[in-house]
């Protein structure tokens, strides 16, 4: 048995401890806006937050983030979330969607330690996070326009 | 598929439902036509377009997947219009699979989401599906309030009364109106008052998609569901010799494992389980007839063809003699690899059967073929298996597969498990990227002449690539003399004023499993056809805008959005130098696809080493009557991004037979540090709305090349695009 801390809620899991992470929230917790796309860590649609740290929760086993504050897309509560989220909406930056649990992971993750974010800096912190459908101007411009709702 | 053919032998019939109107408005075509004819008596249709409830919400039932490009806006956005309904208030669900309602008009007898058809087939068929609900709840009103019709509005989801100050919700209406005949006639707004057709309005699926709660198949959990994964062969055409379950069953969490047609299936309680019991498996394949050639080797075979002459696509004029004639010849051979569709959602399905039924949870393209395929796995009537619509986490074209592949799969999955349990198929990353169904590999020869005035007078082009409608139920009428309408479109529809210009293809056939990649035949014959034509401008001294106008007389779109791409970019200004090193480029073309036309102007940086970035691109797009401009916007930032995938990185290799590429470790996708900055010009017109999810899509890989040769002097024909 495990303890997991998830979206403030404790859990007792019993899965094997090199099982993801990815799986025990998808299949265990049934908390379904983390996505499976690649399993390598190599598109980040599984992102979610450690200790408020975007962390690839594919290749996560599960008894590495054991007892540590575990957030995903559907515990987002914080100020920068909420705005970064009505950005996301007011822009329509969604296409398919698959991957913007994640997108919006990382931008909310960025956007909590740098509140004026430049191209680059958006570039960097979400180099890992693919889409398929291209909507990558309209996540820039996305967090832009949170980091302003921000002030 | 072909041609823009709305249909107007419409029935229309309101049905009661127990909460509230509903209207079914059937266009039945050529083989729905008798199941259609009239209201069958005492029968209850509950599959419509379009359902108003006495809580005032209207819903919109799409009968197109999901899958990003917006079709759950856009459809809408035409019921809401001539309804005059709130925006607010429409909510969309996704039809069930039925031929006989939900086909698609411009594919017959089938329902099915592809060739960018969903808005052309819905513009007139859902206008008038939101006019004729309007009347009735008019017409509800009038005789509620004994006022005349005349005197009646509606705006925002009201019917008002101004003479007499009294108003009303649809909700309030609903069941009076579900009540009244169906009007022989409506009447379809003017363009001028129009409401949201032509305006941003919000994308009714952004909101579940950013917080986590849309359901894609991958999502689905049913009591008591199993996950399931199979172990698939490593070479196309390999079976099943012989397999050990023994260390496989002793894995925690794993239910059951046994053979099925594609290979051995893992049945487990969960993913992690069913992926650790599918590892333990061994198995031994029968590979003797498998497919066993390396990508060399088929360029080899192909790159003969490309000296033989094959089926005639197109021959105007005397293109040979004009070659022979030419004071000057250019030629090029041009080369495309496999793509696979690599939509981040990997392929999937849930399925669950009863006692003569099964239910399906997924978000498919070709919901009617589908359904038939798995039925007949199930020995079911099509009309016994239910289709569950999901969003899709892209597609691509990969959910619109004839042979159902992956539903397939997941019906002898159940069938082999006696149905005893919900079954959630997943295709792991690597089974989705090596499982083939992939943009074919395709060669390409171009020769032109030019005479002594520098005047293109003969223009030859061979394509050599396998037919992906070859074998499937649309052979019969897009394969025609030999020639597939897939492999040539935009090559064989050239627009250019040459007096002599002939097509021809070779159509090999190769053990690889082949399907369309969002644009299909342009993905490639875009690219050679606007490539060439910068070479034969170059050959001709002349600008290549210039160019292109010079032999666009005859077709005022192409000419529209190219002009309108390059006034916006300041084609006619010259470009920013580079930092110290590095080489700038400008590029143009322009192509029409699915009658919708695009131009965009490429810029581009070229870094000392070699390797260069895409720094912008203005896109002019045409595509009709603009329903929904954002959208539009939306669909051509992304088709360029998704270009430019295929243009700078997209490869699916074959070694011995074995495809080379497994994730998105070696088969990158755009990063988003490689995405330029794009600005999109719509082109005001009436004609009829035509579809903007692929049309964006194959211009931008020429455009590059384009900008690529204005920068360096090189010429690149192949693609993925490489200077080093």
């Amino acid at each position: 048995m495990l303890t997991l801390n998830v979206n403030g809620t404790r859990h007792q899991v019993d899965v094997d401890p090199d099982t993801p992470l990815l799986w025990v929230l998808r299949d265990t917790l049934r908390l379904t806006g983390t996505k499976y796309a690649c399993g390598v860590a190599a598109c980040g649609a599984c992102t979610v937050h450690v200790n408020g740290a975007p962390m690839r929760s594919c290749t996560t086993p599960v008894s590495a983030v054991a007892g540590q504050r575990i957030t995903t897309i559907e515990g987002l509560q914080s100020k920068v979330a909420k705005v970064v989220q009505a950005a996301w909406e007011k822009l329509d930056v969604v296409q398919c969607g698959y991957c913007q649990s994640g997108q919006i992971m990382s931008a909310v993750a960025l956007l909590t330690s740098n509140a004026r974010p430049s191209d680059k800096d958006i570039d960097d912190a979400l180099d890992g996070n693919l889409c398929r459908c291209a909507t990558y101007q309209r996540i820039r411009a996305a967090i832009h326009e949170a980091a302003r709702n921000l002030g | 598929m072909n041609e823009l053919r709305i249909e107007n032998r419409s029935r229309r019939e309101f049905l009661i439902a127990g909460a509230g109107l509903t209207l079914a408005l059937c266009m039945p075509s050529a083989g729905a036509a008798a199941a259609g004819a009239g209201k069958l008596p005492g029968t209850f249709e509950p599959n419509a377009f379009v359902h108003i409830g006495t809580d005032n919400l209207v819903t919109v039932i799409v009968k197109h997947l999901e899958m990003g490009q917006g079709t759950y806006t856009g459809l809408p956005t035409l019921v809401a219009e001539e309804l005059d309904a709130a925006w607010a208030q429409i909510r969309v669900e996704g039809a069930p699979a039925d031929a006989r309602r939900y086909n698609n008009l411009l594919m017959g007898t089938m329902q099915g989401t592809g060739g960018s058809t969903a808005l052309a087939n819905s513009f007139e068929q859902l206008r008038r599906a939101g006019a004729t609900a309007r009347a009735m709840l008019v017409a509800a009103a009038a005789q509620r309030w004994s006022v005349a019709v005349d005197g009646i509005s509606v705006g925002q989801g009201v019917v008002r009364h101004a003479a007499s100050g009294r108003k009303a919700g649809f909700g309030d209406l609903a069941l009076a109106a579900a009540a009244l005949p169906v009007p022989e006639q409506v009447s379809l707004k003017s363009p001028k008052d129009f409401v949201y057709i032509g305006k941003r309005v919000p994308r009714k699926d952004s909101k579940a998609k950013i917080n986590g709660t849309a359901q894609f198949t991958q999502d689905v959990n049913l009591p008591g569901m199993l996950t399931a994964l199979v172990a698939h062969p490593p070479r196309f055409g390999a079976t099943l010799k012989s397999f050990d379950a023994a260390r496989c069953k002793s894995v925690k969490g794993v239910v059951d494992a046994f053979a099925i047609p594609s290979g051995v299936a893992v049945l487990a309680r969960d993913f992690w389980s069913a992926k650790k019991g599918r590892d333990a498996l061994v198995i031994e394949w029968d590979e003797s007839r498998a497919f066993r050639l390396g990508t060399r080797e088929i360029v080899r075979q192909y790159q003969a063809l490309l000296d033989q002459p094959g089926a005639v696509a197109r021959n105007d004029g005397d293109a040979q003699g004009g070659l022979r004639t030419a004071t000057k010849q250019v030629t090029a051979d041009f080369s495309f690899p496999y793509l696979a569709h690599a939509a981040m959602e990997p392929l999937n399905c849930v399925i669950r059967l009863g006692a003569d039924s099964c239910e399906i949870w997924n978000g498919e393209q070709f919901q009617t073929v589908d359904q038939g395929n798995i039925a007949a796995v199930l020995g079911l009537k099509p009309e016994q298996v239910k289709l569950n619509m999901l969003f899709a986490g892209g597609s691509f074209g990969r959910r619109a597969c004839t042979h159902s592949d992956y539903l397939v799969e997941a019906a002898h999955i159940a069938k082999a498990s006696a149905g005893r349990t919900p079954v959630k198929l997943v295709w792991t990353r690597e089974d989705d990227m090596r499982a083939g169904y992939y943009r074919p590999l395709y060669l390409h020869r171009l020769t032109a002449g030019l005479d002594a005035q520098d005047k293109v007078t003969a223009w030859t082009h061979r394509i050599v690539g396998q037919s992906i409608i070859a074998g499937s139920p649309f052979e019969a009428f897009m394969v025609k003399d030999g020639v597939d309408h897939s492999s040539v479109e935009g090559a064989a529809s050239l627009p250019y004023a040459i007096p002599g210009i002939s097509v021809d293809l070779h159509s090999p056939k190769l053990d690889v499993p082949v399907l369309w990649w969002r644009s299909v035949g342009s993905t490639h014959t875009a690219f050679a056809t606007e490539v060439f034509l910068d070479e034969l401008a170059h050959a001709a001294g002349k600008d290549p805008l210039q160019m292109r106008r010079g032999l666009l007389a005859g077709h005022p779109r192409h000419l529209g959005v190219l002009e309108l791409a390059a006034a916006k970019a300041g084609w006619d200004k010259p470009l920013a130098a580079g930092a110290a090193g590095e080489k700038r480029g400008r590029g143009i073309a322009v192509h029409e696809s699915f009658h919708s036309f695009v131009a965009q102007v490429a810029e581009v940086t070229v870094r000392a080493d070699g390797s260069f970035h895409v720094d912008r691109v203005v896109c002019a797009v045409d595509c009709g009557i603009a329903v929904n401009p954002d959208v539009i916007r939306a669909q051509m930032e992304g088709g360029i991004g998704f270009g430019l995938t295929a243009a700078l990185y997209g490869e699916i290799t074959f070694n011995e037979g074995r495809v080379e590429q497994s994730n998105y470790t070696d088969y990158p996708l755009l990063h988003i540090r490689e995405m330029p900055r794009i600005e999109v010009h719509i082109v005001d017109s009436q004609a009829q709305p035509t579809g903007v999810g692929e049309p964006g899509v194959p211009v931008i890989a020429p455009a590059v090349a384009n900008a690529l040769f204005a920068a360096t002097g090189r010429r690149l024909h192949k693609l993925p695009l490489r200077l080093t």
